[in-house]
């Protein structure tokens, strides 16, 4: 069975830190950073290689900061 | 330091999967974190892109929290007076009746102020399509009570909970306007899990595609949040939504094809 | 051939709205000028040229189908009657705000409040000095007659979008409700969506693919640029009052004392003055068309040469402040007017001339 590999880009500037995303990823790829960016928010981050590129965060992002990549690897 | 997960090797034009729709404009959005306005202007972007009738739109922006609207999406717009936006669209689309006309309006400027506007848009069947984002508070002006504040909730004019017996009922306009001759389809949904803003696009799509037919208005009411009004986080705000607001403002069809969509209880 | 036609000052003006190549009216009827829809509708403009009359579930919607109407560089117009005009001033404020072409008519009946369906000029301050929020100005054309109600139509099109400025006629129930001979004119052509392409750079009409989007809005948050679009009005308003006023003056030349008077009443006035040089008091008679903007210059002019003013309205004394200010105080400007639907007789014009101003 071919494996999935996702990626996504996140334009942590206009990223305003809901963590909409977060709660919406099924293989917890993504988390709140610690710093702050350039508007005082805290941004969403990745926190592994598991995203499989399902888009479930980027379509829950109100702002649309997310970008989404899947590829069979 | 956070450590590195990007895989930039996958990053190619064949792999993308999802971007920001070009209908967007590269503005940033005025809204609160995690507000749903700005998830469902999306879908209304992508929807507009996917149709490919970018340059047949014209959006009708209220006042309210999404009074910028028109400097989000690429496309012609016109800032309505507070909650004239259904007047102004009936006449665009009576003088253009071969372009897409939708108006984007809140809780206060739909079933407050312009309630009349709104029924009369719809009970004369105008062929257009209507967003209504129900988050059941005034956002823009401080979080007051809205036409569609739930019993018992307090907002920051009526700090002690809805008190239906003094307060008044809230309206539930959505229901109103399916029984309507005029409308045809009339839908509510929600946009904040994505299965739900999956299925939201689908409705606004059907909303805009539902204005080749000709038969009357679409409407859509989008059950959003207010993290500022509700004063909890964005997080907190879609698990109180969905154990307060969804009961009782279910969602679903109300009126597919001219039809009433009968519930099954 | 001139066409020629008896009609109703209502009628007049809205088979004038279908000859202009108007594309839409909205409207909400009301005592006295309902005729201008029932005429509409009855005449099926949509048939004739293409035109969209539609009734409205209120003044305010009527005026918000205007505002969307003409922010697709349509030709929008409504009409109403004194208690719709003051329902509609928010919308006329906001197509004032956002800068878009309009006409409206308010066919004056008498107030405050409900007041009475009979003619009035009690909302010439309404008209002239602003009437909604904020600093605007609508160009207020005065008809005096139903040839007026006609032409003023095409006309007021015309400064409309000149200056993409909303622009209004005060007319009052006694022109819109009297008949009298009018010579139509030809039926202009409706511009065609290219043409209003080409034409209104500004108008929404669908964003073209490599052109910017068009927005059109009142609301600038940003102080400065707020600031700018207002002082870009007041420069548009400042260039309207030198550029179009209009008046018309009868036997001023010799004249000894001056009648000042719009709309029904100067035609009571015409009539006033013509029993005063019968008996051989030299009566001269001013009209403003144009109420904005206000001729001052022919009053500053005529204040020079005559000995008293006597200004005629059908109110309490609303445009007899600009015929002060015209005049500089150089002579006595006395007021005279009838209200609640009362008309006053060339008669008692003569007399309120005789005792206010030359026995005064």
């Amino acid at each position: 069975m071919a494996k999935v590999q996702g990626d996504v880009v996140i334009d942590i500037e206009q990223c305003k830190g809901c963590e909409l995303c977060n709660v919406a990823c099924p293989l917890n790829v993504l988390a709140i950073s610690a710093e702050v960016n350039s508007k005082g928010y805290h941004y969403a981050i990745k926190v592994n290689g598991n995203c499989n590129g399902c888009s479930n965060c980027a379509v829950v992002c109100p702002d649309g900061v997310i970008t989404v990549y899947r590829a069979k690897v | 330091m956070t450590q590195n997960f990007d895989i930039p090797e996958i990053r190619t034009p064949e792999n993308l999967v999802y971007k920001k729709t070009s209908v967007l404009t590269d503005n940033v959005l005025h809204y609160c974190p995690g507000c749903g306005h700005g998830t469902t202007h999306r879908l209304i972007a992508e929807v507009i892109e996917e149709m490919g009738i970018q340059s047949e739109v014209i959006g009708v922006a209220p006042v309210g929290c999404s009074v910028m609207a028109y400097n989000y999406f690429d496309i012609d717009m016109q800032e309505a007076a507070h909650g004239r936006a259904p007047a102004l669209a009936t006449a665009i689309k009576r003088v253009f009746p071969e372009k897409f006309v939708f108006t984007y309006q809140g809780d206060g400027d739909l079933a407050a102020i312009g309630t009349g506007e709104t029924i009369h848009a719809c009970n004369r069947g105008e062929n257009i399509t209507i967003i209504f984002i129900n988050n059941a508070i005034y956002g823009m002006t401080g979080g007051q009570m809205a036409p569609t504040t739930l019993p018992d909730m307090p907002t920051s004019t009526c700090p002690y909970g809805r008190d239906v017996k003094i307060m008044g009922n809230p309206l539930k306009i959505t229901e109103l306007l399916a029984m309507l001759p005029g409308t045809y389809y009339v839908t509510r949904q929600a946009v904040h899990s994505p299965a739900l803003v999956r299925r939201a696009k689908k409705a606004i799509r059907m909303a805009f595609e539902n204005q080749k037919l000709d038969r009357g208005v679409s409407f859509i009411e989008i059950v959003s949040n207010c993290n500022s009004g509700w004063k909890l986080t964005p997080v907190q705000a879609i698990k109180w939504l969905e154990e307060n607001m969804l009961p009782f403002y279910p969602l679903g069809d109300l009126k597919v094809n001219g039809e009433l969509v009968k519930k099954s209880e | 051939m001139k066409e020629l036609r008896l009609m109703k000052g209502n009628e007049a003006f809205a088979e004038a709205a279908i000859r202009a190549g108007a594309d839409a009216y909205f409207g909400y009827p009301i005592t006295p000028q309902s005729e201008v829809m029932e005429y509409l509708m009855a005449e099926k403009p949509y048939e004739r040229t293409g035109m969209i009359v539609l009734q409205s579930e209120s003044e305010l919607g009527a005026i918000n189908m205007v505002y969307g109407a003409a922010a697709c560089g349509k030709r929008a117009l409504t009409s109403s009657s004194s208690p719709g005009i003051s329902l509609m001033q928010e919308g006329i404020s906001y197509i004032a705000g956002s800068e878009l072409p309009c006409l409206i008519m308010n066919v004056v009946r008498g107030g405050p409040g409900l007041g009475t369906i009979q003619p009035s000029q009690s909302d010439y301050f309404q008209a002239t000095k602003g009437g909604g929020h904020g600093d605007y100005r609508l160009i207020v054309l005065a008809p005096s007659s139903v040839q007026e109600m006609f032409d003023f139509v095409s006309l007021g099109f015309e400064l409309a979008f000149k200056y993409r400025n909303p622009v209004m006629m005060l007319s009052d129930g006694v022109i819109g409700q009297m008949m009298e001979k009018v010579e139509l004119s030809e039926q202009q052509g409706r511009l065609t969506n290219q043409q209003i392409d080409e034409l209104y750079p500004w108008a929404t009409t669908g964003k073209k693919p490599g052109k910017e989007r068009r927005i059109i809005t009142s609301l600038e948050l940003d102080p400065g640029r707020q600031e700018k679009h207002n002082l870009k009005l007041q420069e548009k308003y400042r260039k309207i009052e030198t550029t179009e006023v209009r008046y018309e003056t009868l036997h001023c030349d010799d004249a000894e004392y001056l009648l000042v008077a719009f709309g029904s009443s100067a035609r009571i006035c015409q009539k006033a003055m013509d029993l005063g040089r019968s008996k051989g008091i030299k009566i001269g008679l001013m009209r403003p068309i144009t109420l904005y903007p206000f001729p001052y210059s022919i009053i500053e002019q005529l204040s020079k040469q005559v000995k008293g003013i006597l200004v005629v309205e059908l109110n309490a004394g609303q445009m007899i402040e600009d015929v002060r200010l015209g005049s500089h105080d150089r002579i006595k400007v006395e007021h005279y007017g009838r209200f609640g639907g009362m008309i006053p007789s060339p008669v008692d014009v003569l007399y309120a001339m005789e005792k206010q101003i030359i026995g005064g």
